[in-house]
């Protein structure tokens, strides 16, 4: 019983990293055409540099990210206080009215972005990129956030204020670092969100302006180069390396709280 | 030292009155209980005095100085809570330190200070241990040295040991009653738990549905309770019901003419009558005794617990009664269940209730 867990577990991991396996192996393959024998070689990853409509959109995917980032945590971490520390009038269907939106498919949310940005004359571009992404990264900030701040009692500020912190003194020097693993965490959540977008960002795009997947899909229509393999494997190493990063911290805040 | 002036305070939370014009004084360097059942306002009362509540009418005083409006962290108070609070990104010497840091109290002096306090709850060698590393009991030590240190005009004490098992409970009430006489502080203890209250307060503060219905010495409100919700939220208690006989003698109860050592309202009154379980003795039916009361009653049942007995018996009138007896005779009371005894007890042992 035991073995056929493991047999089980070994051909989940298989499934989801064997597709993966065969690009990142293509990257380093020689042949344009993915001829094998395999024959190591860096030319892809060599003819990056050179290939400027990837390399700027790198640039703005990373860009953006990191806005996203920034922007979606300053403005989902006070909302989760609110939520979970203030008791005020619709209190509850705010909190409901933020999951939806993790729901609802990505193609009708950046329709309606896309019809709602065009009718206001925002229109498109990098300013209604980031719009968008930052309003697709909230809700996870918002939840990641508030699991945080649910394994953090209320009465610590209150033993803080006791012993003569003033609330906002008792935020800082208690609520925020003992949040700070669970902040990191949504901070980082919010820069995988972004940086994974495509279809929001599909809609959101000009001609000029694209991101990396936007800019990966349409050099896979024109022809597909192992160049794509070669920044997609570039990609893929940054976002696992994030991910665990995650994985890693949302552990240790989750310890942190042990009595 | 300074004692604590609670006057015709009221809480409402929309349409529960969570306090009504309650009026308390804990005396300074005193020990007080506020014993209630859980909705019965006594921690809410205590987070008006810690200033986590500001109450709707009424005024607070602690000392000389009126502080109803005063937040939390302007009052000098030191409050341990239920769940111990203990900041957990700190060691045990800066948890300590963190309310003397606020005082303006630091450095040196402020570890020093931090050390006394820990040497006081017998945690000497812990200062750099993280709470997390501490058992149920050692953290309550850093929770009262925390809140101690500052040396706080009032001491606010939310069911600190309602986490810790039976032993380790005991153990803290010897601990935390040592440690208030020594350092004097006035105290207020919330508390639903009777024996606690009992053990360690000079004086306890009943509280029932937002109302002190009674406060007093522990020995004071054990044996003369005023009210049925006093007499049975604060120990067992046997009720007897009757009529105040002509000539105000006695109460005539089903099955007896009941005598009272106090006074007794006006003759035909109805009354109810108070009798502690272990003021009552089983005798054989008939026997003489010295006792002014004796009422018929049948032995239900014998519940041995080594050191004393409950007795379980029935009254004339199929009402429930209950004796304590210590098992001094080596063979047991000698009733058995189904035994028509007398239950016998002095008329001064019979408290009159007001409701």
């Amino acid at each position: 019983m035991k073995r056929l867990g493991l047999v089980h577990l070994l051909l989940v991991i298989a499934f989801l990293y064997l597709p993966i396996t065969v690009m990142v192996v293509m990257a380093f393959n020689a042949s344009p055409l993915y001829e094998l024998p395999f024959s190591f070689s860096l030319d892809w990853f060599a003819k990056l540099p050179a290939n400027d409509r990837l390399l700027t959109a790198s640039g703005n995917s990373l860009m953006l990210a990191v806005t996203t980032a920034v922007l979606a945590t300053a403005i989902g971490v006070p909302a989760s206080l609110a939520l979970s520390r203030r008791k005020f009038r619709g209190r509850t269907l705010l909190q409901l009215l933020l999951l939806p939106p993790i729901a609802i498919p990505w193609l009708i949310t950046g329709t309606a972005m896309l019809v709602f940005f065009f009718s206001t004359g925002i229109g498109r571009g990098l300013f209604a990129m980031t719009v968008g992404h930052v309003a697709l990264a909230i809700p996870y900030v918002v939840l990641v956030i508030g699991t945080g701040l649910q394994s953090q009692r209320a009465d610590l500020e209150e033993a803080a204020m006791s012993l003569g912190s003033t609330p906002l003194h008792a935020f800082f020097r208690v609520t925020l670092p003992l949040l700070l693993p669970s902040i990191i965490a949504a901070a980082l959540f919010a820069f995988a969100v972004s940086l994974d977008q495509f279809v929001v960002s599909y809609f959101l795009a000009t001609p000029g302006v694209t991101t990396l997947p936007v800019e990966i899909y349409s050099a896979i229509r024109k022809g597909f180069t192992p160049e794509i393999n070669a920044i997609s494997t570039i990609l893929l190493g940054a976002s696992m390396i994030l991910v665990l990063a995650f994985a890693l911290l949302s552990n240790m805040g989750g310890a942190r709280e042990r009595r | 030292m300074s004692g604590v002036e609670v006057t015709a305070v009221s809480k409402r939370y929309g349409a529960a009155t969570v306090l009504d014009r309650i009026t308390a004084s804990f005396e300074a360097g005193r020990f007080t209980s506020l014993l209630g059942p859980s909705g019965s306002g006594k921690t809410t009362l205590l987070r008006i005095v810690a200033g986590f509540v500001i109450p709707d009418e009424g005024e607070l005083r602690i000392g000389a100085a009126e502080v109803t409006r005063v937040p939390v962290w302007k009052r000098r108070i030191g409050m341990v809570f239920q769940s111990y609070a203990l900041f957990p990104h700190m060691t045990v010497l800066e948890n300590v330190m963190f309310g003397l840091n606020r005082r303006g109290v630091r450095g040196p002096s402020a570890a020093r200070e931090a050390r006394q306090a820990l040497e006081m709850v017998r945690l000497t060698g812990f200062e750099a241990r993280s709470p997390k590393q501490l058992s149920g009991g050692q953290q309550q030590r850093v929770a009262l040295a925390r809140a101690i240190v500052t040396k706080p005009e009032v001491l606010l004490l939310d069911e600190p040991l309602s986490a810790l098992d039976r032993r380790l409970r005991q153990e803290m009430q010897v601990e935390l009653k040592r440690i208030q006489r020594e350092s004097g502080l006035t105290t207020i203890f919330v508390t639903h738990d009777q024996e606690e209250a009992l053990t360690l307060s000079d004086r306890i503060a009943i509280l029932d549905r937002g109302r002190i219905v009674q406060d007093g010495v522990p020995g004071e409100i054990y044996e003369r309770p005023r009210t049925r919700f006093a007499a049975s939220f604060l120990g067992d208690a046997n009720f007897l019901e009757g009529t105040v006989a002509s000539g105000g003698e006695g109460v005539a109860v089903p099955g007896a003419l009941v005598r009272v050592a106090g006074k007794l309202p006006a003759a035909g009154s109805k009354v109810t009558l108070a009798v502690r379980p272990e003021k009552m003795t089983i005798l054989a039916p008939n026997t003489a005794s010295s006792f002014e009361n004796a009422l018929p009653a049948t032995l239900r049942e014998v519940i041995y617990a080594g050191a004393v007995s409950t007795y379980l018996l029935t009254g004339a009138d199929g009402r429930e009664l209950k004796v304590f007896a210590q098992n001094r005779a080596q063979d047991g009371a000698g009733f058995a269940p189904g035994a028509t005894v007398t239950l016998a007890w002095s008329a001064a042992h019979t408290i009159p209730m007001e409701d």
